[in-house]
């Protein structure tokens, strides 16, 4: 152990990556927490069962088996680099030289694992460049994903092979220099002891290289750390939560307006006492809360959470029906415009403004609205996106990590229905057929009973 | 169900014929399929007739919440005046609202889809042991009701049934939890599509067509269709001999139906509820 003023200088940096990020994300949890309120508690073990399954398992993504084989690569990588991220942390701090090697035979399996995986993780990312732009997979494609989210996807991929480039950067110097001076190195190095040929023999040069690779590494990965909160890879950390938090009822139940059922109870019987309604601490009446969603504060915190958890793979607009026979509906575009639209509302907490980054052809041309109406409905969303929709649940089957797209998309109508009466003219003509002859169809109640007639029935 | 009640009679189950089983004519074909089926097999049941009412699962799906339970408050009040406790419906979007969206409003009952009560019907012996009768060795598909499959997670229940029949049953390339939609869910059924590249039931007629004939080329002017996948293609077939595509929902039967129409394929392919599948080979269907 030498404690320097390298130890020093790491001390900093760390407390400053980590000071940052955590600035971001209370930031970030504040934005999410300005939607409605939603009692998720209980059924602990039914939503822990499901994070393990869904969120660590990988289980959804398995729907479609390459991109889940390459996609596990880096996750497992992800996670085995950081067991060595801990030893840099503690070398870091400490002076200590892999701090870990006292784990012996089982350090030398996590170097070894780590290697097979950073070179692993290189292949993969070399894939997914492909997939996305050589290949031009369709759901990669869609006009929501522009300019920004296009470059994001692309900065991850460039981040994550840097990374890796660093770890053997420093693996591999540390190695040759380690064989130079005749000293054993702990651990196993199935890949840096292929690279160690590539580098100098000179022990100043090594000592050097192995502390850029060091640092690099180190300070990439704060780097990325803060740069997650700006990006779509921020899945990584609020998949979980956000897997944890995802509806346990069937996809069929839509949830139901408490306010609503209260009106209707007065209407039906006299007696009902609606309860009293809320009121501000200082016993003022609040503003009243609209029906279903304008803003992005009128949806619940879960559906905020779902739009930073958002990776924006596409697989909910690539089986949407919709979306598939060419309407203007892209699931993807709505949990997309949900995040754009907190960001822009409620002072970006970001070091990157994703919303600065221009903005190529949108799906839709949203209207230009003055600054009151400039809302996440009509704003972002159109209302022809949301008329498209079946609510068939597909895009909710098909998400990796549980995000619900139509939950949002119905507050919307609810909000055009109830608030604005905006309802495409046939379908106001179905609500008055089920309010005035009790079908969606212009038939009278009198024949409902006409489908027995061809029919032998003993007694009717 | 008021004669019943009338006479101090229980009825097993409440058989709810829902909108489209009362006044749509092909599916009212269906609802008294499953009402021959009934009295074949000697279950005690009862129909609201006109104190039946929408369950306002369109106007749910639409966002006119206040509308819905308008309708539900109305129907679980007609539930409760006579004690119902256990309701089988032909209709998927009936079956969902009923069994998932009245608890909320107070209305508790055991909620069965018809696949569901055929399967138990079968299971029991009740039904189906005859074997196949007239479409052993037919080619049928079966596409998958959202409102029955990812909305409730049945999926087996109407392939028994059909397993039952001893037919050549093949699957979609997008089947079960990745089947796609007929185009009339969320309350489309009432409304033009948004404007678009193609209706979504003629994409999924094309998908079912291409399943029947065992045409693997025709999958690839399907949109959105990932080739590659699982899936065998059935062996090609004679292209004159009857299909059929069986659903389990009035909504799915309207849109196929139409889309075998827009095809022109309506002299070789016929679009079947199962109720009038199960009904057709025993027999009693006449």
């Amino acid at each position: 152990m030498h404690f320097s003023i390298q130890n020093i200088l790491f001390l900093l940096v760390a407390a400053a990556g980590f000071g940052l990020f955590a600035w971001q994300v209370r930031k970030i949890r504040a934005n999410i927490l300005v939607g409605r309120d939603r009692d998720m508690s209980g059924n602990v073990s039914e939503r822990l069962n499901k994070t393990l399954l869904v969120a660590l398992g990988q289980q959804k993504m398995f729907k479609r088996i390459t991109p889940a084989l390459l996609h596990l690569i880096v996750y497992v990588g992800f996670i085995v680099i950081n067991i060595e991220v801990v030893e840099i942390l503690i070398d870091g701090i400490f002076g200590t030289h892999r701090a870990l090697s006292f784990l012996g035979p089982l350090y030398s399996a996590l170097v070894g694992t780590n290697e097979v995986l950073g070179a692993l993780v290189i292949l993969a990312v070399a894939a997914f460049w492909w997939r996305r732009n050589v290949k031009k997979v369709r759901r990669f494609t869609g006009p929501e994903l522009r300019m920004w989210p296009r470059l994001d996807a692309n900065i991850i991929l460039y981040v994550e092979v840097i990374l890796m480039v660093a770890l053997f950067t420093m693996n591999a110097a540390d190695l040759k220099l380690h064989q130079i001076e005749g000293v054993d190195l702990p651990g196993a190095f199935p890949i840096s002891s292929l690279l160690t040929g590539l580098l100098p023999d000179n022990a100043a040069a090594l000592e050097i290289l192995e502390r850029v690779g060091w640092w690099a590494h180190i300070v990439g990965i704060l780097c990325f750390l803060n740069y997650l909160p700006s990006s779509k890879h921020f899945h990584i950390i609020l998949a979980f939560p956000n897997v944890y938090y995802s509806r346990l009822v069937p996809q069929g139940q839509f949830s139901n307006v408490d306010s609503i059922t209260h009106e209707v109870k007065a209407m039906m019987d006299p007696s009902y006492q609606v309860p009293a309604p809320a009121t501000n601490p200082d016993g003022s009446a609040m503003a009243p809360t609209p029906f279903g969603a304008k803003d992005v504060n009128d949806l619940a915190w879960t559906n905020l959470l779902n739009a930073y958890s958002c990776t924006e793979c596409g697989r909910c607009t690539s089986v949407c029906p919709a979306n598939i026979t060419g309407k203007l509906l892209s699931p993807r575009k709505i949990i997309m415009d949900t995040r754009d639209r907190m960001e822009e509302k409620y002072n970006s907490p970001l070091i990157f403004q994703p919303n600065l980054y221009g903005t190529e052809a949108k799906h839709a041309e949203p209207e230009v609205l003055d600054k009151e109406n400039h809302t996440l409905l009509r704003g972002y969303v159109t209302p022809e996106e949301l008329w498209a929709c079946t609510t068939c649940n597909a895009c909710v089957e098909a998400c990796p990590v549980n995000i619900n797209p139509l939950e949002s998309i119905v507050e919307m109508r609810r909000f055009l229905v109830l608030e604005e009466s905006a309802a495409p003219n046939s379908l106001n003509v179905m609500f008055s057929n089920i309010e005035n002859n009790g079908a969606p169809w212009a038939f009278s109640p009198s024949d409902r009973f006409n489908w027995a007639d061809e029919l032998y029935v003993a007694a009717k | 169900m008021s004669n019943l009640a009338a006479a101090g009679e229980e009825p097993e189950i409440l058989f709810w014929v829902g909108c489209a089983g009362a006044f749509d004519d092909r599916y009212k074909r269906v609802t008294r399929a499953f009402v021959r089926i009934l009295e074949h097999v000697g279950v005690k049941y009862a129909v609201l007739g006109m104190e039946e009412t929408c369950t306002g699962d369109p106007a749910k799906r639409a966002g006119n919440e206040f509308l819905f339970q308008m309708q539900a408050m109305q129907n679980i009040t007609t539930f409760e005046g006579y004690g119902i406790k256990k309701i089988v419906t032909a209709c998927p979007h009936c079956f969902n609202t009923i069994k998932n969206e009245y608890p909320a409003l107070g209305g508790n009952y055991e909620v069965i889809h018809h696949s569901t009560f055929l399967q138990q019907l079968i299971n029991e012996g009740r039904v189906g042991v005859a074997g196949g009768g007239e479409f052993k060795g037919q080619r049928i598909t079966f596409h998958d009701s959202c409102y029955l499959g990812r909305a409730n997670n049945i999926y087996e229940a109407p392939r028994d049934v059909l397993a039952t029949l001893d037919a050549d049953l093949v699957e979609m390339k997008r089947s079960k939890a990745n089947g796609l939609c007929c185009g009339a869910g969320g309350a489309q059924m009432w409304k033009e599509p948004e404007p678009g590249k193609k209706d979504i039931n003629v994409e999924r007629t094309e998908e079912a067509l291409a399943a029947l004939d065992g045409n693997a080329a025709a999958l690839d002017g399907l949109l959105g269709v990932e080739s590659g996948n699982a899936g065998a293609t059935p062996a090609p077939r004679n292209g004159q001999q009857r299909s059929i595509i069986a659903v389990s929902c009035p909504f799915c039967m309207t849109m196929m139906s139409d889309g075998v129409k827009n095809k022109e394929r309506e002299n070789n392919v016929q679009v079947f509820d199962l109720a009038e599948l199960i009904a057709t080979a025993e027999g009693l269907n006449a």
